[in-house]
């Protein structure tokens, strides 16, 4: 039948903790000075953790392909949005 | 049950009721049709109006307030209420789940919900003409800053538009879900109807870009009750931005009006050539590839606004490419035409004739989204002939073609079709003496929606105007033909009067509730024939 | 095709349940959501782009350990959620409605955060049309504007999503949701994820630029 969930509780207070860390981590580098750097961290953390939800608290990961699809149509889009709207802005001249 | 047609069925709920909470998908198609019919009249009246008040230079008929709300009105009706809704919702609804050998789509309440959205917006559009600071007079695109301070009912139009938005998300996921979930045994994916295809294409765009407006729309609301500073420049915001968030949703809103029309097209050649479709793959994957790259073009909106000239160049590039999958469609259209046994009836006749404008609509198109062109064309009526030729030209074509291609099966009677021809050529003719001259007039340098011009334009305006009266009984012919098809008393049983080949031709006309007493198992391509079929 | 329609018997009728549809047809509303915010994120990196300095002096003003709060909160609201799926799928439905509960209650904590985070901004005039703004700077305008919108958007989406779980909770109390038909408590659960990942996202870029 249906592709059957994880119904381990354990898997998910670990993935829970694995977002708490997170969490912690990307508060505790906010404190440091990374200049230009300081977005791209933030972003991959937030990346992961919404990976993390996305994969195991959402089922991604276990559910069939198609979603997975679904999700990555969806980002292509979004990011040749915002792209394509910076390729405007990286080059205007003042 | 299964031999009542939907019309005439009578479920938990009787009579006006029985329509308005119907979650039947060909009911809802048809209440789609009833009101989208009225506004589209409608907004065919505002351009009666404005090309009225274009026959003389300086004032004729009207004001320049009028003047500047009508052409505001008369194009949020057409592009909201009528050109994005209008296949997808009227046909998309009444014919995806029988082509795909299934009883109804995959929610069929939302699918009401849907029209109710649309309804809700529609009577919002109109409320926007009565109310408050008077109709609106920004253009359909409420370009900040002006529609930030303009005391006209920009927030509810706007709002309007926004709640039209959910109509259209709702529908796009309906329709995917569908696709994904209710083929019959045995239809694989490139076994589906090519309709089905464009749906496919044009729910994904609906789904993905809609979105973008409902989040833009909803500032330009925000803005104006709380004055918060994300366009305004006078309070640091970017007026670009907004152009930038505008047309990521409208130029793939393009796409979402030409996707399905452009299926029908694959439909109706097949049957009236009585020929398989050439090139089945190529035009299932154009569509995609259609509904993809028209999310990479937008900027060809934005040339002369003040955009950096790198981007100006990629979008240049990136619109030239776009043309490719059409090509592509055109070409397989042709090659199925080729030796095809060409039966022409009025919906062929309606589909030659979009062919032609809307070539002509999409070379003009070249023109537009090459750079050193464009800065002379930009605002001009070269402009507005453009999205004539191919909106019009080629949605609204299509939509008389589906009329006529599948009223027979919708309604079970059938209308004249001499008159229905002599329509289609008067329309044809009519809409060409309105438009081509607005080549000529953008080209000499008339700018658009201008309430007033220079004497030197007068005499192409004198031409598009007379065009405008011929177009306009053109569309009168077919609209009374088809008036008078619908309320004649004598039916049609005959399940195939073209000569299709598709699901639909194989259930009673009209269509019982639910479709199908046994689900088919499909077997063999969409328009595959037997020898002497 | 596949054979993933469920059919029950209710009665005599044949009532055909198509879970995985159910589930298709909530995750492509997910992405009208996703791309909502998406666009809000685009001017937000837009004009961030363009104001760098002053979304920073900006952002300066705004609370980091709430939004630290607030961030795990929803984290929490999101383990409890998924759990409470697990639990119904494992038939313990007491265990499954405390943890949805649980999840509820989370964000009415986030939201009454929120309140108090915003009346302490609109106490000291920093709002649109408010009385300090006019002494800002166009990015620190443009910075607030962003973050009224964005983190009101997505209260909003909370009150939703808590409504929804509310529902939820009511139909697993009255067995409409049980261990083998629990795709409505999957589908409010996935709506709820992604109200957390939009805050993932909302959290570094407005409390976390120093």
């Amino acid at each position: 039948m249906e592709n059957t969930h994880s119904i381990n509780y354990g898997t998910y207070v670990l993935v829970w903790l694995g977002l708490v860390v997170l969490t912690t981590l990307t508060v505790a580098i906010a404190g440091l000075n990374l200049a230009s750097l300081t977005v791209v961290v933030a972003l991959a953390i937030a990346t992961t953790k919404s990976l993390l939800v996305a994969n195991y608290f959402m089922h991604v990961k276990s559910d069939s392909r198609v979603f997975k699809v679904f999700i990555l149509v969806c980002i292509v889009i979004f990011l040749t949005m915002i792209i394509l709207t910076f390729v405007d802005l990286i080059f205007r001249v003042p | 049950m299964s031999e009542v047609s939907y019309l005439k069925y009578e479920g938990k709920h009787k009579g006006l009721a029985g329509w308005l909470l119907s979650t039947d998908h060909k009911r809802i198609g048809v209440m789609y049709l009833a009101v989208m019919s009225i506004f589209f009249l409608t907004a065919v009246v505002f351009g009666f109006l404005m090309k009225l008040e274009m026959l003389t230079p300086g004032r004729t008929i009207m004001g320049p307030q009028v003047y500047n709300s009508l052409f505001t009105l008369h194009g949020v009706i057409m592009i909201f209420l009528f050109i994005i809704p209008g296949l997808p919702a009227v046909f998309g609804n009444f014919f995806l789940p029988i082509m795909l050998g299934a009883k109804d789509v995959a929610f069929p309440k939302i699918n009401l919900l849907s029209w109710y959205f649309y309804i809700a917006g529609a009577l919002m559009v109109l409320g926007s003409l009565l109310f408050g600071g008077g109709p609106i007079d920004t253009g359909w695109t409420f370009y900040v800053p002006y529609s930030l301070r303009t005391n006209t009912n920009v927030s509810f139009a706007v709002f309007a538009a926004f709640i039209l938005g959910f109509s259209s998300i709702l529908t796009g996921l309906n329709f995917i879900t569908t696709i994904h979930r209710l083929r019959a045994p045995g239809m694989t994916w490139f076994k589906m109807p090519l309709f089905a295809w464009g749906l496919y294409s044009t729910s994904w765009i609906q789904l993905l870009a809609t979105p973008i407006l409902g989040i833009t729309l909803l500032l330009i609301i925000l803005e104006r009750a709380f004055g918060v500073g994300i366009f305004d420049p006078a309070l640091g915001g970017d007026p670009l931005l907004y152009q930038h968030m505008f047309w990521i949703y409208s130029h793939p809103a393009v796409y979402i009006m030409i996707l399905p029309a452009m299926g029908l097209v694959s439909e109706i050649i097949p049957t009236f050539s009585k020929k398989n479709i050439f090139g089945y793959g190529p035009i299932a994957m154009s569509s995609l590839a259609i509904a993809f790259v028209g999310y990479l073009v937008w900027g060809h909106h934005m040339f002369s606004s003040g955009i950096s000239d790198t981007s100006r160049a990629i979008f240049s590039l990136l619109t030239f490419l776009v043309a490719i999958p059409s090509g592509v469609k055109v070409f397989n259209w042709i090659a199925t035409l080729y030796k095809g046994s060409i039966d022409l009836r009025p919906p062929l006749l309606f589909v030659l004739i979009f062919i032609i404008v809307f070539s002509i609509g999409g070379l003009t198109g070249l023109v537009l989204g090459s750079l050193n062109t464009d800065i002379h064309l930009t605002d001009t009526y070269f402009v507005v002939a453009h999205f004539h030729y191919v909106m019009f030209g080629g949605m609204g074509t299509l939509f008389f073609a589906a009329l006529h291609y599948w009223f027979p099966k919708m309604f079970g009677k059938m209308y004249n079709e001499k008159v229905a021809m002599i329509g289609a050529w008067i329309f044809a003719i009519g809409f060409n003496v309105l438009y081509f001259p607005m080549f000529i007039l953008g080209y000499l340098g008339m700018p658009r929606r201008y309430y007033d011009y220079l004497p030197e334009f007068r005499n192409w305006h004198l031409v598009s105007t007379i065009g405008s009266w011929i177009m306009v009984a053109g569309i009168f012919i077919i609209v009374i033909n088809l008036l008078k098809g619908f309320f004649k008393k004598e039916m049609i049983t005959d399940i195939n009067p073209w000569g299709g080949t598709t699901l639909e031709w194989t259930v009673p006309t009209p269509p019982p509730v639910e479709n199908f007493d046994e689900i088919p198992v499909i077997t063999k391509g969409p328009y595959e024939r037997m020898n002497n079929e | 095709m596949d054979s993933e329609i469920i059919i029950e018997n209710k009665n005599t009728e044949h009532i055909y349940r198509d879970d995985v549809g159910s589930k298709m047809g909530m995750w492509l509303f997910l992405f009208t959501e996703l791309i909502l915010f998406g666009g809000m994120f685009i001017l937000y990196a837009s004009y961030r782009f363009m104001y760098s300095d002053n979304f920073r002096v900006a952002a300066m003003r705004l609370d980091t350990v709430v939004g630290t709060v607030n961030t795990i909160l929803l984290l929490t609201s999101s383990l409890t959620a998924v759990l409470s799926l697990a639990a119904i799928q494992k038939k313990q439905k007491l265990f499954s409605m405390y943890l949805l509960g649980f999840t509820i209650v989370c964000g009415g904590a986030f939201l009454i955060n929120k309140y108090f985070e915003w009346s302490t901004k609109i106490h000291h005039g920093f709002y649109p049309r408010g009385p300090e703004m006019a002494n800002l700077s166009d990015g620190e305008v443009v910075f607030y504007g962003l973050y009224y919108v964005m983190t009101g958007l997505h209260a909003l989406h909370v009150i939703v999503g808590m409504v929804f779980l509310t529902v939820m909770l009511v139909f697993v109390y009255k067995e409409k949701i049980t261990f083998d038909n629990n795709q409505k408590l999957e589908n409010a659960g996935l709506y709820w994820h992604l109200v957390d990942i939009i805050w993932i996202f909302l959290f570094p870029l407005f409390y976390l630029i120093h």
